[in-house]
């Protein structure tokens, strides 16, 4: 019996971290001559969390947004679940099951914080429109259903005291819980996250962290993150990629990536 | 600073009913009178809102204000008026619904795909070029006379409840027609807007583009449809001051007058751009017939203008807008 449970939990554990579920192949991305990206490959897995590393400049945000669509690279391919395409279109890359966070907050503003979350919904909503504005039958049901879900993620998130306030009006940490909240609402498969714990105190990244772990725990969503805490992307990560002026110079766990000379060179310097 | 503001805005409107009221208070207005210039100032207070609608829709769902909505008013009129010299009245309006739409798509195209994730500021200049592209495009293709429509609405005033007053009360049929057509149509679109996924989604592409792209929203599709929805109450809307006015280049000024109504009542929202035209209707029409004599009349020309001035001075936001706290 105990036996059965043991290797029941190694099950587990080795089923935590599946199949490649995103992988990229050879991106190279430049906006006129300023190359952001130079033939970068790499797997993500599903239900890791797979860090993206370098320093200011290196073309980590620019790989997110290639990863979402809002880039198209001028070379390379981009593998989801089992599709291939040169890029990523993104209200595409929504439908199939990729959400993203903002660096720079981009929040609905004039909204509510519930509202924020159900607009991350949309892509799920399937009933008439005409049932819909007079609230009836089906549209009663599924807006129901979807408030229910949203309300899930509301409390997952701590922010139940704040749910009807304009999310203009919110202190910014708790803005940045909603940018991730509205990300969860559409129950995707991968979740971007670009530097989530930018401009935190000590105790908000705590917090934030603890919420990365549980997503990723709780909903076994794979997570791609860039940040730059060190600290943080060695906790929270099971792979790291690390580039450095458009190229990817390391690529492995957090041990192995700190380890790595020409890590350490591109973040302290060397000499010439 | 909720408290503040919550009885500032009760305070204009008890300032505004006191204001309405007062001829009948301090003057010796007759009661049918007065209830006439009361019924003629939501009338054409109504008619504002229609074209001011048109404005905050695209605002809502762009962050753009459409200084084009004038030249598609009157580009809207120009399409209907000559095409029913050809064909029956329904028919053509069903064409020139099909021309605001394709009118739509093209902005979409040509326009706005290539600016996507542009400042405001940018945008707006677009929206001057599509004006005065409009107008060129409208004078090209129909001519640039003065044209009559008439879509059946009754000309002729009637008198009502000549039974309760002496004389009774004049009352404008056509505007009364176009206020009721006006009513409708705003608030099918007030049940769009806040009821509806699709109109959650046009709020969120007004916030953020980028934002609204990542949950899967798709930007093209929503302009277009904002657009076209926006043609179309431009139709209406040219519809109903065509023939009061005849179709004739003046009818762009008619969108002049929805700027003072959007200011008052908000560029974000829909509530606000109707009580925003009924307040300047109203108010226009009171000041005009009870305060003209003191002052020299003449000003409904101006009423509008300076009460946007005001509200441009204390409540830039307006009265139901969307206030944004910039952090530095």
């Amino acid at each position: 019996m105990k036996l059965n449970d043991a290797q029941a939990g190694l099950a587990a554990a080795e089923r935590r971290i599946g199949e490649v579920i995103l992988a990229v192949e050879g991106i190279s991305l430049a906006f006129g001559g300023v190359r952001a990206l130079n033939d970068v490959s790499f797997d993500v897995r599903e239900h890791e969390v797979r860090a993206i590393i370098g320093p200011n400049g290196a073309g980590k945000s620019s790989m997110l947004n290639v990863l979402n669509g809002v880039y198209r690279p001028q070379a390379g391919r981009i593998t989801f679940a089992g599709e291939t395409v040169a890029a990523m279109e993104p209200h595409h890359s929504a439908a199939r099951g990729i959400a993203r966070t903002f660096q720079s907050l981009a929040l609905f503003k004039g909204m509510s914080v519930l509202e924020n979350m159900l607009a991350g919904r949309n892509l799920m909503m399937k009933t008439n429109i005409f049932l819909q504005a007079l609230r009836v039958g089906p549209a009663l049901a599924e807006e129901i259903a979807h408030r229910k879900r949203v309300e899930e993620i509301i409390d997952f998130l701590e922010i139940q005291h704040v749910r009807k306030t304009p999310v203009g009006r919110l202190p910014y940490g708790l803005q940045k819980r909603v940018d991730l909240g509205r990300a969860l609402a559409a129950e995707p498969k991968v979740l971007l996250l670009d530097e989530p714990m930018a401009g935190m105190n000590v105790e908000e990244k705590q917090d934030m962290c603890r919420f990365i772990l549980d997503v990723n725990d709780e909903f076994g969503t794979t997570i791609v993150l860039i940040e730059h805490d060190m600290g943080v992307v060695m906790d929270l990560s099971d792979r790291v990629v690390v580039l450095d002026y458009g190229k990817k110079i390391a690529d492995g766990t957090p041990d192995e990536v700190r380890s790595n000379q020409a890590v350490v060179d591109a973040y302290l310097g060397v000499k010439h | 600073m909720g408290a503040t503001t919550r009885n500032l805005t009760i305070a204009f409107f008890v300032l505004l009913v006191f204001g309405a009221v007062s001829p009948m208070l301090f003057t010796d207005a007759k009661f049918p009178q007065w209830l006439e210039v009361i019924l003629g100032g939501v009338m054409s207070g109504v008619l504002y809102s229609l074209v001011a609608l048109g404005l905050v829709l695209i605002f809502k769902a762009s962050g753009v204000f459409n200084f084009a909505q004038g030249a598609m008013v009157l580009f809207a009129a120009l399409t209907l008026v000559r095409l029913m010299e050809k064909m029956p009245f329904v028919v053509a309006l069903v064409v020139t619904i099909v021309v605001m739409v394709a009118l739509a798509w093209l902005v979409e195209r040509l326009v706005l795909r290539p600016l996507v994730n542009q400042e405001g500021i940018v945008l707006f200049m677009a929206t001057l070029g599509i004006a005065y592209f409009l107008d060129g495009l409208g004078q090209t293709l129909w001519g640039s006379d003065i044209y009559t429509l008439h879509v059946g609405m009754p000309k002729e005033p009637k008198i009502l409840l000549e039974g309760t007053f002496e004389g009774g009360i004049l009352v404008n049929m056509e505007d009364a027609i176009a206020a009721v057509l006006a009513g409708v149509m705003v608030a099918v679109l007030a049940l769009f807007f806040q009821k509806t996924g699709t109109g959650r989604a046009l709020r969120a592409v007004a916030d953020d583009h980028q934002a609204a792209q990542s949950i899967g929203i798709p930007l093209n599709r929503i302009w277009v449809i904002v657009w076209s929805v926006s043609g179309l109450v431009a139709l209406v809307a040219g519809v109903i001051w065509g023939s009061k006015l005849g179709v004739q280049f003046s009818l762009q000024l008619v969108a002049l007058k929805a700027l003072p109504v959007v200011i008052l009542g908000g560029f974000t929202s829909i509530p606000g751009a109707i009580i925003g035209g009924l307040i300047i209707g109203l108010g226009e029409k009171v000041s005009e017939v009870y305060l003209g004599p003191l002052l020299g009349g003449g000003i409904e020309n101006w009423f509008a203008y300076v009460l946007a001035l005001v509200f441009l001075l204390f409540r830039p936001e307006g009265l139901f807008g969307e206030r944004h706290i910039d952090r530095v």
